[in-house]
């Protein structure tokens, strides 16, 4: 009912909708409100995509690989020709809020707005006052190169009516306000739902599914489910490891990678004590269910040839760092041993941490991280495979063996 | 905006910073050769170098040259995707941490594979390195990487170290302009003169070279450069 309610309103904002006036009040926002709006585009990791690599900040032309075709993000500084500058306050909360430019036209779902739909006006037109304050840059938007069917923007009404549930985000009278405030970035401003969810074949999600975990699609990171205790559910964390995963980007329990590197990077290192406090709040009351064990998907005798040689391999190259148990060598070199991150259903991670390694992020609480070598030169997929069945399985760790064609499968994996 | 703020900040304090300390305060922790360990693998501990013939040496080369090097990688602008994603989420200030740390290393060289190439070839190397080609306008690898070949602080590299294989494929990244750095592109137009006969000799003949007696690099503005380079920016003439 309310997906059909959204769609006819959303099509009568078509019909309604003025071309973008220009600028009611030339005057400045307020400096507390453009700063508020600051830290608010900083929650929503604005940058991350709406700056190119080498580009001019905020200014668009990002190349946002997806399964349809390259979409390219847009100049969202105040540049009257090329950016928002002649765009109300009005007209930004219509693309955040419902999806839609000042026109009437149809974002692509790439942009949030199934997430950034629950931001409050109030917090709108502070992150509208913050990019009008902004210096403009003068560049213009790179078109869309999609694939044909999905260069038809028609078809992303089929999509909203699916997949977009527009509203506001409502505060549950039932939880603190702490967790109240924490739902409302996750859900929100974070849109952690845009890789913590499960994509399904037509680019979209399901709220029965929210938080589920998924193969982030052209990346071939999983991004693991947050609900679940068996991945990255954060049930049995306290608020303090949380949090410092959170914002420091290492823990005592694990470090940030990947994908999730470059949110903590760009956005949340940024974050106000509190704000982190309630978001870690919030991600430790959804993690709840616990799935069933996963089953091994290599033969058994294969299995412990693997594991015989993984412990070889991992004696000589890893044990270092992570310790003989697995015990690790916290907070810079995580423990493997209980390491949920490892014993997901997905070995992906695991062997792509094994590939490539990496470093945890840069932040304001941890600015020199301890790295880890990528190990796509030295070892062979026989070894990559063994090294991560091991450690999957080492120690009372409940993952399955992973095969060397898995392995082999992820050294053309993408490194962006 | 903000973070780049920070980072921008941070970058000229460091840069102020080591202005005024010349060598004396090591602007990198005590730990920083475990800080780094994610580079051994290719690069070999200290960045001496490994037998791997693809990676680059690291060690003694001067700060300016690595650490332009490493934030070329963290934007992309010089590509190699496991380094590209190695570096994406550090910081200038970090960076320079791992450039000073590598530029401070004194290890010796690994040891040289024999060569595979004529003396004629390598003959011709050494023509090139030493004098260049003025017919060509090709000036001599010597005349700004110094005559013993190991850099000028702060921005040129020493070439000494490196395998045939890792020379040939930088001077051909430059050729096809997959490598660039900072204009006017020195390099570039160098290696937009070579032919593949240059390239392989030249590679072979530095390769071939043996431990200089002083592996660092010579001071900055030690001598003049025969042209301009934006790696150099005070040093050409």
């Amino acid at each position: 009912m309310r997906r059909t309610t959204a769609i006819f309103s959303a099509m009568l904002a078509l019909a309604a909708t003025p071309m973008p006036a220009a600028p009611q009040s030339p005057q400045p926002a307020p400096p507390d409100v453009v700063k508020k709006g600051e830290y608010l585009a900083r929650a929503g990791d604005c940058v991350a995509c709406h700056t190119a690599p080498e580009g001019r900040v905020f200014a668009g032309g990002r190349a946002m690989p997806t399964p349809f075709g390259t979409l390219y993000t847009s100049n969202i500084t105040p540049d009257e020709e090329t950016g928002i500058g002649r765009w109300s306050s009005d007209d930004f909360y219509k693309t955040m809020h419902h999806g839609r430019f000042p026109d009437g036209g149809l974002l692509y779902p790439a942009m949030p707005f199934g997430s950034y739909t629950k931001v409050t006006r109030e917090d709108s037109d502070a992150i509208f006052a913050y990019l009008k304050a902004i210096a403009p840059v003068h560049q213009p938007d790179r078109p869309h190169e999609l694939d044909f069917p999905y260069n038809n923007r028609s078809l992303i009404l089929g999509w909203r009516t699916l997949y977009f549930n527009e509203g506001e985000f409502k505060p549950d009278p039932g939880q603190s306000e702490e967790w109240n405030r924490g739902a409302y970035l996750v859900e929100g401003l974070g849109h952690c739902g845009m890789c913590h969810t499960p994509i399904n074949a037509l680019g979209g999600s399901s709220e029965s599914e929210a938080f589920k975990g998924g193969l982030i699609p052209m990346q071939d990171w999983y991004a693991p489910s947050l609900t679940s205790n068996k991945e990255a559910g954060l049930g049995d964390w306290s608020i303090e490891e949380i949090s410092d995963l959170l914002q420091k980007g290492i823990s005592t329990r694990g470090a940030v990678y990947g994908p999730m590197a470059e949110v903590v990077y760009n956005s949340l290192q940024y974050m106000t004590d509190e704000d982190i406090r309630a978001m870690a709040v919030y991600l430790k009351s959804i993690a709840q269910d616990e799935p069933a064990p996963p089953r091994p998907s290599v033969r058994t005798e294969e299995a412990s040839l693997l594991i015989s040689l993984g412990k070889t391999v991992y004696d000589k190259e890893c044990a270092s760092c992570h310790g003989f148990e697995g015990e690790g060598k916290p907070p810079h070199y995580p423990p493997l041993a209980g390491n949920q991150s490892i014993q997901m259903e997905s070995a992906v991670n695991g062997i792509r941490m094994v590939l490539n390694g990496g470093y945890p992020p840069a932040t304001i609480k941890n600015p020199m991280p301890h790295g880890m070598p990528p190990f796509a030169v030295s070892l062979s997929d026989d070894e990559v495979a063994a090294v991560v069945s091991y450690i999957r399985t080492a120690w009372g760790n409940r993952g399955t063996p992973v095969s060397a064609a898995e392995a082999n499968k992820l050294r053309s994996a993408p490194l962006q | 905006m903000f973070a780049r703020g920070v980072v921008l900040t941070g970058f000229l304090f460091l840069l102020g910073a080591s202005a005024g300390s010349g060598q004396e305060g090591k602007s990198y922790p005590a730990d920083m050769a475990e800080r780094v360990q994610a580079c051994t693998p290719c690069h070999g501990v200290q960045g001496k170098g490994t037998t791997d013939p693809y990676f680059p040496r690291l060690a003694g080369k001067p700060a300016g040259y690595l650490f332009n090097q490493l934030e070329a990688f963290k934007s992309g602008r010089r590509k190699y995707p496991p380094m590209n994603y190695l570096l994406a989420f550090l910081t200038d200030d970090y960076l320079r941490q791992f450039a000073d740390y590598f530029a401070d290393q004194r290890p010796t060289l690994p040891e040289k594979s024999p060569t595979e190439v004529s003396q004629a070839v390598l003959d011709h190397g050494h023509a090139l390195v030493t004098q260049g080609d003025l017919d060509r306008a090709i000036p001599a690898c010597a005349s700004c990487h110094g005559g013993s070949l190991t850099g000028q602080s702060p921005g040129i590299p020493g070439l000494l170290g490196l395998r045939p294989s890792y020379i040939s494929a930088q001077l051909g990244g430059w050729r096809y302009g997959t490598r660039t750095a900072k204009a006017p592109d020195c390099m570039q137009l160098v290696a937009g003169r070579l032919t593949e006969d240059d390239v392989r000799a030249v590679a072979a003949y530095l390769a071939d070279q043996p431990q200089p007696s002083d592996p660092a690099p010579s001071p900055a503005g030690s001598y003049a450069l025969p042209f301009a380079c934006g790696s150099q920016p005070e040093g050409g003439k």
